[in-house]
């Protein structure tokens, strides 16, 4: 089991230097950024003293090396525009990003899990259908625009709720709802067709020849069976939630990381972009390895070893 | 338990052999017409194709022809449809000229990521040995990274346009066909005519192009219609957050992008380019469900 | 009289896949008496496994029906119990056994987990008590290490050992009727041979009857008092054990016996039944064998034949109607096929 823990804690390492390499070389492969920084007319000497300045006229595996060696240290240089060190801008803007994506995480599980297991349990009912229905176009739906939907239903017709910023719990309301859309959808639907799956299972026929109730049956044996791959996917997800807390952040105005890095990109602020792709690819990481964790928990043809 | 259902008789099996083509599309059709959410999805594909093929003799106006004197109309005034945005350039144009744009970026991507995926998870899954460790590990890192963000990312710092968004897309994508016919060719090794083949002396290029990439059309067909809805949304979303197509190009991400900004005042502006990448979404997804169950039922459910 | 603890009474199942129906089971008769083993014997797909799910309540509810017939345990109807009745029963008075030991116990549940639920449902027990009977029963059952194997999951054990655990499940409540559906088909043939021993002690200590399910007539001579032969959904032959083995009247019974393969002497080729077994859409009037039997006649193909009766021993074969009987003492002896 340790062997197990620092195996995956080496591979969670490793993934996050290659995405800061593979960051570093596409920024430093596509062009320097001075251009944008100085007035297209400006004389090639200030230019030159520009690039001295930033290291951008050194050989390239030079500042890789220098780049990589000062990561490591938390070390991304500072914003080109405010000239702040670019980890402590990206950290401030973490609790935000944390609070939105744990918040719908939690609301997505709190709704998937109960309608696909009674989905699954009344196969076929108008119940069933209609939550299928549901979930087939909850997949279809791209949660921007369902952003802007909201947006206009509950602050530009209804004026209940703000259309973005963030402050209290009122401001989190909408983006909470337009994230967690994609995964209701689809843990619901992956949570029902695994329940239909180990009801048919043999160890369910034994449990039931056993005279245990219908509900001790699904809520009990059924389900923990079940956990151990919607556990799995909610895991791969989280990818795409990360991805789908940016696209939402940057609808409600929403001050997390999403937005931030959207900005930085815009305006070309390398060192803020290198150290947000350092942060979401390091809690992308640290979620799978503790899924993997959490895996071996409910699994105990796992842990037991 | 073992009891016995009476099996549905396969439409393809109860038909003579008189033409293999010819009861290959009878058997498609009748599949289809068994599924009426796999029907919608393909006539929902069939009507995309058509209108971003034809769109530009139906359009009713020049998509890109602005009009300041008629802006942001609602829908049914004045002739146009569904309205007209900021700068009274007619919606229903530009919609349907938008789903050519759709269309061109998700086929145009399943083709350079399937194609660069497929052979990369062949080269893994059929040699194995060192290349397959380098391969799989460059693979499970991309995979660790948010498929959106990636393509953003990469987009943004390659410049935007249709052909970079394309490029962005793919270099976000072939990971998945590369892990999946991966694993199709590992379990085809193992099966017992490939096994015999190799028995019998076939050389391993001619058993790969015999046996191994004829029993992979399935899963790369399933795959490539699957993943063509995801390209759609997630080139919605990057053009929707300013990267991607550029305006004046009708992309239904950026139309939603300039039609953010008057949201408090005109709905059409934001309504009609989601319902259009809803209902496209929605039909390459019911299809590609179905084509899953179709052809792949050990697949099914997920 | 034996007293009988199960009877069922021209029972018929049918199944629904859409808009087809079939009926797996049509007509089935046959009795379990007090402190006896029945067995049962049939290819896979002739009605044994369903006609047990159906004693045990557990037949799908949506895409199946009992049509008609009875199902009596204890001379209580109990074919249409509702589900909460049925589980008073299950586990309690009736359990069951299933073929597969290596998927029929939930992997992410400790053996101790799973065996106090029979209890949980039927007996009103602390958790000390619970504890103490499930490690009883597991020694009873011959399991070694009890203590230890009650908190085991069931990857840990063998396939020997998890049948074991199955059997001690079954075993919890004390029923008065076990069904063992081909118990032993899927362990190795050394262990076969212990679980086959385990069930018969059992079986005798505890009092109870025991209904055996098996394709495998060895087992059938091995272990039971009475045989029920089943073909395609009904009843062909029934009779205590060795008045079936030295007398088999239905030609499907004979086919199975010649299709053994004996020990005593070594023949070139092995006997099959010519023919399949008819699907039960494809089921016409006549005699269900008729197809296959080598002694077919008119009257075979166009009326069913009913079950005639010699003393205990049944069959539902025209040959043996009385009236025939006369005529074939006057001429051969007829059922010696060679």
């Amino acid at each position: 089991m340790l062997d197990y823990v620092i195996k995956r804690l080496i591979q969670v390492v490793v993934v996050v230097l290659l995405a800061l390499t593979v960051v570093f070389f596409l920024i430093r492969l596509s062009g320097d950024p001075t251009a944008l920084f100085l007035p297209p007319d400006a004389p090639r000497e200030q230019i030159e003293e520009f690039r001295e300045k930033l290291g951008f006229n050194r050989p390239l595996h030079i500042q890789y090396g220098e780049f990589m060696v000062n990561a490591v240290q938390g070390d991304f240089g500072q914003s080109l525009r405010s000239r702040e060190d670019a980890l402590p801008i990206v950290l401030d803007r973490l609790p935000a990003t944390f609070q939105l994506a744990i918040s719908s995480l939690l609301l997505s599980l709190l709704i998937a899990i109960p309608l696909g297991v009674l989905s699954a349990f009344k196969r076929n009912s108008v119940f069933d259908r209609i939550s299928v229905a549901f979930t087939v176009l909850g997949q279809a739906v791209p949660s921007f625009w369902l952003g802007l939907l909201l947006i206009y239903f509950f602050a530009a017709q209804l004026h209940i709720l703000p259309s973005g910023g963030a402050g209290s719990v009122v401001h989190l309301i909408l983006p909470m709802i337009t994230l967690a859309a994609y995964s209701v959808a689809r843990f619901t639907r992956f949570t029902r067709s695994t329940m239909l799956d180990v009801l048919r299972k043999d160890y369910i026929r034994t449990a039931k020849a056993s005279g245990v109730p219908t509900f001790r049956l699904v809520g009990r044996y059924a389900l923990k069976n079940s956990l151990i791959p919607i556990i799995t996917l909610v895991a791969l997800d989280l990818g795409t939630l990360l991805g789908g807390a940016v696209i939402t952040e940057v609808v409600f105005a929403w001050p997390g990381i999403g937005r931030l890095l959207m900005q930085s990109l815009m305006n070309r602020d390398f060192p803020i972009v290198l150290a947000g792709v350092f942060i979401i690819a390091l809690i992308y990481a640290v979620i799978n390895f503790v899924a993997d964790l959490l895996y071996a928990y409910v699994n105990p043809q796992i842990r037991v070893k | 338990m073992t009891v016995n259902f009476p099996k549905v008789p396969h439409a393809a099996n109860t038909q003579p052999l008189k033409s293999k083509k010819q009861s290959a599309v009878a058997a498609f059709f009748s599949n289809l017409m068994r599924s009426w959410t796999g029907m919608l999805g393909f006539l929902i594909i069939v009507l995309l194709l058509f209108i971003s093929i034809f769109g530009q003799w139906i359009v009713p106006y020049d998509p890109l022809l602005a009009d300041f004197g008629k802006k942001l109309l609602p829908p049914m005034t004045d002739g146009h449809l569904l309205g007209t945005d900021q700068l009274g350039r007619d919606i229903f144009s530009r919609i349907i000229l938008g789903a050519r744009i759709s269309v061109i970026i998700g086929v145009t991507t399943v083709l350079i990521a399937g194609t660069f995926g497929t052979i990369v998870g062949i080269i893994s899954g059929y040699f194995r040995g060192w290349i397959d460790v380098i391969l799989m590990r460059i693979v499970d890192v991309q995979l660790s990274f948010p498929f959106i963000l990636l393509v953003l990312v990469i987009n943004a710092i390659i410049g935007t346009g249709l052909r970079n968004i394309i490029i962005s897309l793919a270099i976000g994508g072939w990971v998945i066909f590369a892990r999946v016919i991966r694993s199709e060719v590992l379990a085809l090794r193992e099966k017992e005519f490939i096994i015999a083949s190799v028995a019998t002396g076939v050389s391993r290029i001619g058993i790969l192009f015999k046996h191994i990439l004829p029993n992979l059309f399935t899963p790369i067909i399933i795959l490539s219609s699957l993943q063509i809805g995801t390209y759609i949304i997630a080139e919605a979303s990057v053009s929707f957050l300013g990267f991607g197509v550029q305006p004046p190009e009708p992309a239904w991400g950026n139309m939603l992008n300039e039609g953010k900004d008057y949201i408090f005042s005109s709905w059409w502006l934001i309504t009609f380019p989601g319902i259009a990448i809803m209902f496209t979404a929605l039909g390459v997804n019911l299809f590609g469900d179905w084509l899953r169950d179709t052809l792949d039922p050990e697949l099914k459910g997920e | 009289m034996l007293e009988k603890i199960l009877q069922v009474n021209d029972l018929r199942i049918q199944f629904k896949s859409g808009k087809e129906t079939v009926q797996p089971i049509r007509g089935v008769n046959f009795h379990v008496n007090r402190g006896e083993t029945l067995g049962i014997v049939g290819e896979s797909g002739c009605g044994k496994s369903v006609t047990s799910l159906s004693v045990m309540g557990l037949l799908p509810v949506k895409s199946s029906k009992i049509v008609s017939g009875e199902i009596l345990f204890n001379n209580r109807d109990i074919s249409r119990l509702n589900e909460k009745e049925f589980r008073k029963l299950r586990g309690n008075e009736i359990s069951m056994i299933f073929q597969e030991p290596m998927t029929s116990l939930n992997p992410v549940f400790t053996i101790g987990e799973q065996l106090s639920e029979p209890l949980r449902q039927h007996k009103k027990m602390s958790k000390s008590e619970t504890r103490k009977t499930i490690i009883t029963v597991l020694k009873q059952v011959g399991l070694p290490r009890a203590e230890q194997i009650i908190d085991e999951y069931p990857h840990q054990l063998s396939g020997g050992m998890r049948q074991r655990v199955m059997i001690s499940l079954a075993l919890l409540c004390q029923p008065k009727l076990m069904i063992a559906d081909e118990p032993t088909t899927a362990l190795d043939v050394t262990i076969q041979a212990q679980i086959l021993e385990l069930l018969k002690d059992i079986k005798t200590k505890n009092d109870m009857s025991l209904m055996l399910i098996t394709h495998d007539l060895s087992v059938v001579a091995e272990m039971c008092d009475r045989v029920v032969v089943m073909y395609a959904g009904e009843v062909v032959e029934e009779a205590e054990v060795n008045e079936l083995f030295d007398r088999p009247l239905h030609p499907y019974t004979q086919g199975l016996m010649k299709s053994l393969p004996s020990n005593n002497e070594r023949k070139s080729t092995l006997f099959s039944i010519q023919g399949q077994v008819p699907k039960p859409s494809e089921i016409k009037e006549g005699c269900v064998f008729a197809n296959r039997c080598p002694f077919a006649f008119e009257k075979c193909l166009a009326e069913t034949p009913p079950a005639f009766k010699k003393g205990e021993h049944i069959s539902k074969c025209w040959l043996q109607e009385p009236a025939l009987e006369e005529v074939k003492h006057s001429g051969e002896p007829s059922i010696v096929i060679s």
